[in-house]
């Protein structure tokens, strides 16, 4: 298998297994727990690199695993004494067990490979060193072997638990009457998030982690109101940006990680102008379309209040309008092209006109008006 | 080691006042920080400077600390509109919105930073020293800096003291008064992103977080007077940033970014347990008290009338 193959596919894997986690992170409102996990772990990593005296997958896996739910529960704990803000408890907690870590490290391993900025953006760069062998068998990169288990928990963890977790995250209230305790599942999603950071981390680092878990789930949930698709589209942005920000990174000859953090936040920039519901570009346009709908109506009952009074032929020209509404010209003419398009208003020359279907609209705006 | 050498020493003198200065300001800005539940917002903006500092060597070429303070501060205050959109503008809440500046702009940080590194350009090297913070090398023009910036940002804040206290409180009541809330905000997060420029050198972006929140958490538990917690506040984030360079420049391998934060989380875990009013201890005490005064087995009365 090259080298490059293996990068990219544990991109994907790594994509995969972050983002669909993420979605659920993202609706519990709990994006910045996971930000505070993926910080937290460095000391535990190094508790595991002390017991096991020297570098082992396995002490360093439990050790940051341990970590990670000592951060979680720690944080609960600070918010329950009713005395700190969530927010603030996170951001106590997890610059506190970074900065443990860094003592630790700088002070009792400063000779070792386990330097914090392999921490904070990883190296995926070497994924295809780092082989696993079974007597004389080669298995092919550790990594990938790491990411695709990790996938696989995830996967099935979601897919086992599903009905679960949907309804703890809509509605902690009604899953808690039925007899699904949030409180457990609350945890049993912080321990699946605390296991893929790990495994996550060692390959792309502590930041990327937290785009991938964060960033694609985001973008998907500008895209859609359904969960299923919130899920599959998180991982799709997720692998996407992990195929996309490799070939960043080789033009740049830059760092991978943050070359896939950094498309990532392309794909959201893009969703957040464009999606056609919860988009930015949909938005104004909505609000425009609103603001002349609104004008016309108030166009109806303004002629509805004149029509039939001696100065109706004053009041109901297109220029009175201009200088009794404040209206500027192009803005009467769209407002006048809506009204006149429905055959609301009927245009006599300067004379406006309601139609029938315009008074019976202008009176039903205003009971609508007086509620 | 006796806080007069530390001020005896050429180099130690610097790190500590540097230490000092950043403890002050941060910690009175982050009061505001912490009172409108935006606690976690320094961790996103100080993250987010990171690009403004590779993004301001590129164009300068320059390394000089007021060169890459000032794209950061930019970088910074972007996050801070980017932000601002997202949570006004979309479904998207704050938290998420936090951790998508965050590590996004984290991330393309690092792409630059990497890009510039392996450019073959040997004037780059030690631009990284922003990522963990590297207070002995501070050198007496950047403390005058950071002094300077950091005296702005609070001037600011004594002028606008009253306006920044409603939005703390009640910004509801501060829109109906004629205060634009929002706009407020932007200035009030701005002032942040200064305090977070300051702590780039010291404590760098990961550790910030705690000295915009530490000193803030740990004041609010001794009064529930505004001022008394801004001064409180700014004398913890100083007592850390000083008990911080002594702990580290007396041994090897020390850095002082870290020792700086984890002086103040002993600053805010002595708060929280024993603080007069709000200490849990005290709160602890009280409960058991009350639990052996109360006799025990007693039945339940009906209420009266019933």
């Amino acid at each position: 298998m090259s080298s490059t193959f293996a990068i990219i596919l544990t991109g994907i894997l790594v994509a995969a297994a972050c983002a669909s986690l993420g979605c659920f992170l993202i609706l519990r409102r709990m994006a910045m727990l996971a930000d505070a996990i993926s910080h937290a772990i460095l000391p535990g990593l190094v508790a595991g690199y002390f017991i096991a005296q020297g570098p082992s997958l396995l002490a360093g896996f439990f050790g940051a695993a341990l970590a990670g739910l000592i951060t979680v529960g720690l944080v609960e704990l600070l918010k329950n004494t009713q005395r700190v803000g969530g927010e603030s408890a996170i951001g106590i907690v997890f610059p506190a067990m970074f900065a443990l870590g860094t003592f630790l490290v700088s002070k009792y391993y400063a000779d070792v490979h386990l330097d914090a900025d392999a921490v904070l953006y990883g190296n995926i760069e070497f994924v295809g060193f780092d082989h696993w062998y079974l007597g004389e068998t080669d298995l092919g990169p550790q990594s990938l072997w790491i990411m695709g288990c990790l996938c696989l928990i995830n996967l099935i963890f979601i897919s086992v638990f599903y009905k679960e977790l949907k309804l703890a995250t809509f509605d902690a209230g009604l899953a808690a009457t039925l007899g699904f305790s949030p409180i457990l599942i609350h945890y049993g999603l912080m321990a699946v998030v605390s296991i893929t950071t790990v495994g996550a981390f060692t390959a792309v680092g502590a930041i990327l982690v937290v785009a991938l878990m964060i960033v694609p789930a985001a973008t998907a949930y500008l895209l859609t109101d359904r969960l299923p698709w919130m899920i599959g589209l998180a991982i799709a942005a997720g692998a996407i940006a992990a195929v996309a920000g490799f070939g960043l990174a080789f033009m740049l000859n830059g760092s991978v990680a943050g070359a896939i953090a950094t498309v990532t936040g392309v794909e959201f920039g893009l969703a957040l102008l464009f999606s056609s519901k919860q988009g930015l570009v949909a938005r104004a346009q909505r609000l425009a379309r609103q603001r002349i709908q609104f004008a016309a109506d108030t166009l109806l009952v303004h002629l509805l209040q004149h029509e039939g009074s001696p100065d109706a032929a004053h009041e109901s020209t297109i220029d009175h309008l201009q200088s009794e509404l404040q209206w500027n010209n192009k803005f009467a003419q769209r407002v006048l092209d809506l009204a006149q398009r429905r055959s609301l208003v009927r245009c006599q020359g300067q004379q406006l006109e309601l139609t029938t279907s315009g008074r019976e609209r202008s009176q039903q705006v205003l009971q609508l008006g007086r509620g | 080691m006796s806080i007069l050498d530390l001020f005896r020493d050429y180099t130690l003198r610097n790190v500590a006042l540097g230490a000092m200065v950043l403890g002050i300001v941060s910690g009175i800005l982050g009061c505001f920080a912490v009172l409108r539940r935006q606690g976690l917002l320094g961790d996103a903006l100080s993250h987010a400077a990171l690009p403004g500092i590779a993004i301001a060597y590129l164009l300068t070429g320059s390394k000089a600390p007021i060169v890459l303070l000032l794209g950061a501060g930019i970088a910074g205050w972007v996050g801070t509109l980017v932000i601002n959109r997202i949570v006004r503008d979309t479904r998207i809440s704050e938290d998420s919105a936090l951790g998508i500046v965050l590590s996004v702009f984290f991330g393309v940080g690092i792409l630059l930073l990497t890009y510039i590194a392996k450019r073959n350009d040997a004037n780059q090297a030690g631009l990284d020293r922003f990522l963990f913070g590297q207070a002995a090398t501070l050198v007496a023009t950047d403390v005058l800096t950071m002094s300077i910036l950091g005296g702005l940002a609070l001037g600011c804040l004594v002028l606008l003291y009253k306006e920044f206290k409603l939005l703390a409180f009640d910004p509801a009541f501060a829109a109906s008064l004629g205060f634009p809330p929002n706009r407020l905000g932007i200035l009030l997060t701005s002032l942040i992103v200064v305090a977070i420029v300051i702590g780039l050198q010291t404590v760098g972006v990961v550790l910030m977080a705690a000295m915009l929140v530490g000193p803030a958490v740990a004041a609010r538990q001794w009064t529930h007077r505004l001022s008394v917690m801004l001064v409180l506040s700014g004398v913890f984030g100083a007592s850390a940033g000083i008990a911080g360079t002594m702990l580290s420049l007396g041994q090897q391998h020390v850095p002082t970014g870290p020792m700086i934060i984890l002086s103040l989380t002993a600053i805010v875990t002595i708060s929280l347990l024993f603080a007069p009013a709000r200490g849990l201890v005290w709160a602890k005490i009280r409960q058991n008290h009350s639990l052996n005064n109360e006799p025990r087995n007693r039945e339940i009365q009906p209420a009266k009338g019933e």
